[in-house]
């Protein structure tokens, strides 16, 4: 356990709502590290079992047909007014996680992809993801890490197949304020979508 | 021992007499909950993991944090959390409508936030 005092975990007794943003994106893609620039507290772990339907892997799976998966997530905290708390929800961009999205993008202001571009393809799969269920703003962060080629912006839309409309930025996750920068590109993101064209 | 998940001798859903989901689905991993009457007690057959819970929100916090203070599932904490509600221990603040997206006036106030931080 943390030795922080236990007075340090709670939030303002004036906080009333709660919003939350899924990061998403592949092990080892900066959620965490991402998470962590930004969180008022330590970052937490949590872990959600999911059930699902096993496709293709019947012989090892029981009788019943169906996997059990345990899957861990990071997530942290900013109290941004003395009203609203805000979580980060570090979430596995694979397609076997995908049904545990439809209940953490229930009331989500949106989700910020984080990209790696060493290994891009890794993102086609949760961008198509997105793009199709079209219920959740999202915005592409690229990760810079030390050894990776610097795109333009323009070059990595293209590659990424990206629709017009939807943000890309550069960042470094382990940074508090490029990190913010992402966020509050996807924040204005959610806002325009919310107020509709025109 | 080094393991990231900590087993019990107790089933995950024993705890929760079998039941995968809460009585009513408002308790979400980032709903808020607190106390409600601190000096109301328990049932004698409460479980330890509910007083566990139910001590953890002494003071304001989400459910996905009590849940990885305590070590419990997500699912779980959930269930648990809901049943206290319902039993009227705690106290459930605003959340955003299921399926429902942030209102302009939230989002603006996210941004805000966010804009004072950088």
């Amino acid at each position: 356990m943390g030795s922080a005092g236990s007075a340090d975990r709670y939030l303002p007794d004036t906080v009333q709502q709660a919003v939350k943003i899924l990061v998403v994106g592949d092990f080892g893609v900066g959620k965490t590290t991402m998470i962590g620039a930004v969180s008022e507290i330590e970052p937490l772990r949590t872990e959600e079992t999911m059930t699902q339907a096993s496709v293709g892997v019947d012989d090892l799976a029981g009788l019943d047909g169906k996997t059990t998966t345990t899957v861990a997530m990071d997530f942290g905290r900013i109290t941004l007014s003395p009203y609203t708390a805000l979580y980060l929800f570090g979430t596995p961009g694979q397609r076997r996680f995908w049904d545990l999205w439809a209940g953490l993008g229930e009331g989500a202001v949106g989700a910020l992809v984080l990209v790696d571009t060493r290994r891009i393809e890794g993102s086609f799969e949760v961008l198509d993801q997105l793009e199709l269920r079209g219920d959740l703003p999202f915005a592409v962060a690229v990760n810079h890490f030390p050894d990776s080629t610097r795109h333009s912006p323009q070059a990595l839309r293209e590659a990424l197949d990206l629709e017009p409309g939807t943000p890309i930025v550069n960042c470094d996750a382990r940074s508090r304020s490029s990190s913010v920068d992402a966020l509050i590109a996807l924040v204005k993101h959610a806002l325009a979508t919310q107020k509709g064209p025109s | 021992m080094s393991g990231e998940y900590h087993d019990s001798a107790v089933r995950p859903y024993v705890l929760t007499q079998g039941r995968a989901r809460p009585t009513r689905n408002t308790v979400g991993l980032d709903t808020l909950l607190v106390v409600a009457d601190a000096g109301k007690p328990l049932p004698p057959s409460a479980t330890r993991q509910a007083r566990d819970l139910l001590r953890m929100f002494g003071r304001l916090l989400s459910l996905a944090e009590a849940a990885a203070h305590l070590r419990l599932p997500l699912s779980v904490a959930g269930i648990l959390a809901s049943d206290l509600v319902d039993s009227g221990h705690l106290i459930a603040r605003s959340r955003i409508p299921e399926a429902g997206r942030p209102d302009l006036t939230t989002l603006q106030e996210v941004l805000n936030g966010l804009r004072r931080l950088s």
